[in-house]
């Protein structure tokens, strides 16, 4: 085999989620009030179009979460197949393996969004017009950025002007075709002509809001594709201070991003749900114990909790080193506890929102009439209270996941976050905060990961609101 | 009301025992007393009896939660665990790995954490506040709109980016004020300034979104349509009636980070080199100082719990309907 599959924990995770998500998207489908919850999330603008975003945010995480180790070059000829496979150390991921120019080809430090030379200067050699060797301070030529150029560094812009257009070009002809099979979708599934299709969706008075997703689409591919064509040789968004491309590494924070908003509420779920539900239930002395737990729980202070637990954890980790055959599991069982971590820390709001209806609900009729009839405890909980809890659940889910991708750029910050050699958008930050400190400045790093981060968490906060407003029944009536 | 209140305090003593086991069993179960002593005497005069010794003067020589060598009461008290959290109930945290007296610390670094946390949350109070009702007297218009649209914008930026933008625009492009540093006396306005604006600026998206929520949930009751038609303006309804009787779910919020104010804040501390609590904090995490974290632990967890209690005491200043007895 050229490679070897390696399955980190935090990809099992991500992989059952969608698998959660796709068997919730069936069990919605089934369900009437849920479909017509979901229905008003489609109808809304701002929700379609910030998930259509989170889509391509989610298939960059994807990507990013499927690793293997490729298979070192055996140098013995002939001999060589009888040998055992070598694997490099390193873990790559389908991303990497995408982005090999991106990952490979650093510089030797700074160098500013498409630059053919180094963002500071140094002695260099140059050759006189009278053939001798002579020093001079200078920015140095890039090995890679522009490279393609060769001697005729003028022709930067024209050339990236010129790749620019073209990857305009492509991004509004690809947009186009994606209209024009959209139009005929909807045109098949209404059985109305395209033009009337068309003027649907344009005014979007349909059951789902493709405008907002063309819309978003059309800006998400007018920004990708020039990048996309510019990437290959240059450095769009610079380089950092040890040479990478920052490009690749806002890249790959977005995984890290995603698995901390979502395999979070993973360990968040089942504590806040079993524990509220028994406590809204049965009160009396479990409702005692559980309510003890969480007020004293909660009462920590949220980061000291975080900074006790993950400095532990560092302890933990650094006398066990054979736990972890490669660097990469590491990081990523540090990321996974980390994840653990927040979210033992974090479910008390839930769980006390939780036991406030559950307490609510089990006064109701229908919970009086099948407890006369003699339903068992776990079937009324089963039956009649979970899927009445559903909604907050669903509204918690989403709301939190915005405040934990911002909750780990902080944390990362602080030290307590993830592992130093994961690439995520808070050790980005960190390493680039005293950059803008420098003469002269370096902004792009930190540009990079504040308009990833943002659109990552305004989409995420939008597409929340949506689906707030679509499951909250005080809210159900108004438009 | 007092006997409310000693109820309260009675209560938070259980709460404040589980976080002392919390905290304690999370750094025990990876780090022993065997370990601390191997740690802190180096790997040169590590013997048995050194580590024995160690432990012995430090009162770490005892079972850590439960003594089955002694009798009766003893059995509980005559552990590490008790030994240790017990003090804290009287004030005395121990000695931070530098030597020096953790109490004794944690007050003078308190002065400077209010100077910055106090006009922070008050103003942000004042100003999100005056903002939520502004929204709510335009609402239904584009203001109302393009406002949620900017205060969702606003949250969905990290306090990290508030904070390293008005550093550099502020103090490095204008160089109106220090970029960091603390002064005593008068001078210390110039240091507090900049971390307090930033700190209102970072905190207005949400906040004024959730008051807006709260506000346009109030104003859909009858007593407002009632007031209305009586004939009062607008604003006079608004100031009147809507925000008064939104101060119970203002409360709510608002009155339990009181009492926290004192803890300062982490992020704002460390990067505007504060010698605050915030950043005693974090240079404790980075040192691995377990005896300071659990103080602020203490500390913390002893702060929220007043701010419960003077959340509900607060409750019967706004809503006379409210009384304990």
């Amino acid at each position: 085999m050229p490679f070897l599959p390696v399955i980190l924990w935090s990809d099992v995770l991500i992989w059952l989620l969608l698998l959660a998500a796709i068997l919730l998207g069936w069990l919605s489908a089934r369900n009437p009030l849920w479909r017509t919850a979901w229905q008003r999330v489609g109808r809304s603008r701002s929700g379609m179009a910030s998930a259509t975003l989170l889509l391509a945010f989610a298939a960059v995480g994807l990507l990013d979460s499927l690793h293997y180790r490729p298979r070192l070059a055996a140098d013995g000829g002939q001999g060589a197949s009888a040998q055992p496979a070598v694997y490099a150390v390193e873990v790559l991921s389908l991303l990497d393996a995408l982005l090999t120019p991106l990952r490979t080809r650093n510089e030797k430090t700074y160098s500013a969004p498409l630059a053919t030379r180094a963002h500071a200067k140094e002695t260099i050699e140059v050759r006189g017009s009278d053939g001798r060797l002579q020093q001079t301070r200078d920015h140095p030529r890039l090995r890679y950025g522009g490279a393609h150029l060769g001697a005729d560094e003028e022709r930067r812009d024209a050339d990236v002007a010129g790749r620019v257009l073209q990857a305009l070009g492509l991004a509004l002809l690809t947009w186009a075709v994606v209209v024009v099979a959209v139009c005929g979708g909807v045109a098949r599934a209404q059985g109305s002509d395209w033009r009337q299709a068309g003027q649907r969706i344009w005014r979007s008075d349909g059951d789902f809001a493709w405008s907002a997703v063309l819309c978003a689409l059309a800006a998400l591919l007018l920004l990708a594709m020039p990048v996309a064509l510019l990437a290959g040789d240059y450095h769009v968004f610079g380089t950092d201070k040890v040479g990478q491309d920052v490009l690749y590494q806002v890249l790959k924070s977005v995984r890290t991003a995603l698995v901390i908003g979502l395999v979070t509420t993973l360990v968040m779920l089942p504590l806040s749900v079993l524990l509220g539900v028994l406590a809204g239930y049965f009160r009396g002395w479990v409702d005692d114990l559980i309510q003890y737990l969480y007020t004293t729980l909660s009462s920590i202070p949220g980061v000291l909790l975080i900074a006790a637990a993950v400095l532990m954890m560092q302890v933990l980790i650094d006398t066990h080193p054979q736990w972890f055959a490669t660097a990469a599991e590491r990081a990523d069982l540090r990321l996974l506890a980390l994840c653990f971590i927040l979210g033992v820390t974090s479910w008390t709001g839930l769980c006390r929102l939780l036991r406030g209806e559950t307490l609510k609900l089990r006064e109701l009729e229908y919970i009086q009439a099948a407890q006369a009839f003699g339903v068992s405890s776990l079937r009324i909980i089963g039956r009649h209270i979970l899927p009445n809890l559903m909604h907050i659940v669903i509204i918690a889910l989403v709301m939190d996941f915005s405040s934990l991708v911002l909750a780990e750029a902080v944390l990362s910050y602080v030290g307590i976050g993830v592992d130093p050699t994961m690439i995520s958008f808070g050790t980005m930050i960190n390493n680039a905060r005293l950059e803008l400190a420098r003469e002269p400045m370096v902004w792009w790093s930190l540009s990079a990961a504040f308009f990833f981060m943002f659109s990552l968490v305004l989409a995420a906060n939008l597409f929340a609101d949506a689906v707030r407003d679509a499951f909250d029944p005080r809210l159900a009536g108004s438009p | 009301m007092l006997a409310y209140i000693a109820r309260r305090l009675l209560y938070a003593l259980p709460i404040l025992i589980g976080v002392n086991l919390i905290t304690f069993a999370l750094f025990f179960v990876v780090n022993t007393p065997d370990d601390m002593a191997r740690m802190q005497l180096g790997v040169k005069r590590v013997t048995p009896e050194a580590i024995d010794r160690w432990k012995a003067e430090r009162g770490y020589d005892k079972p850590l939660f439960f003594n089955d060598e002694a009798s009766g009461g003893a059995m509980l008290t005559e552990t590490i665990f008790f030994s240790k959290s017990a003090r804290m109930f009287v004030g005395d945290f121990g000695r931070a790995e530098d030597g020096r007296d953790i109490a004794r610390e944690i007050v003078s670094r308190m002065g400077p954490s209010l100077a910055i946390a106090l006009p922070t949350f008050i103003i942000g109070l004042l100003v999100s506040v005056s903002f939520a009702l502004l929204l709510t007297f335009f609402r239904a218009t584009y203001l109302d709109f393009w406002g949620v649209v900017l205060c969702v914008a606003m949250m969905s930026i990290s306090g990290l980016f508030y904070i390293i933008g008005g550093q550099y625009l502020i103090s490095k492009l204008w160089k109106l004020v220090p970029i960091s540093g603390y002064g005593g006396g008068l001078d210390a306005w110039k240091f507090v300034i900049l971390p307090v604006l930033i700190g209102v600026v970072s905190g207005i998206g949400s906040s004024t979104r959730w008051y807006r929520t709260i506000f346009i949930e109030e104003i859909a009751r009858d007593y407002v349509r009632t007031a209305r038609a009586k004939g009062l303006a607008e604003a006079a309804v608004l100031f009147r009636h809507v925000l008064r009787n939104a101060l119970i779910p203002i409360l709510t919020g608002v009155v339990v980070v009181i009492p926290l104010l004192f803890m300062g804040s982490l992020l704002t501390e460390s990067f505007f080199g504060i010698p605050g609590l915030g950043s005693y904090t974090i240079d404790a995490i980075n040192a691995q100082d377990f005896a300071v974290v659990r103080a602020m632990v203490f500390i913390g967890s002893l702060l929220y719990i007043a701010g419960l209690i003077l959340t509900d005491l607060s409750y019967t200043f706004v809503d006379p309907r409210i009384r304990f007895n």
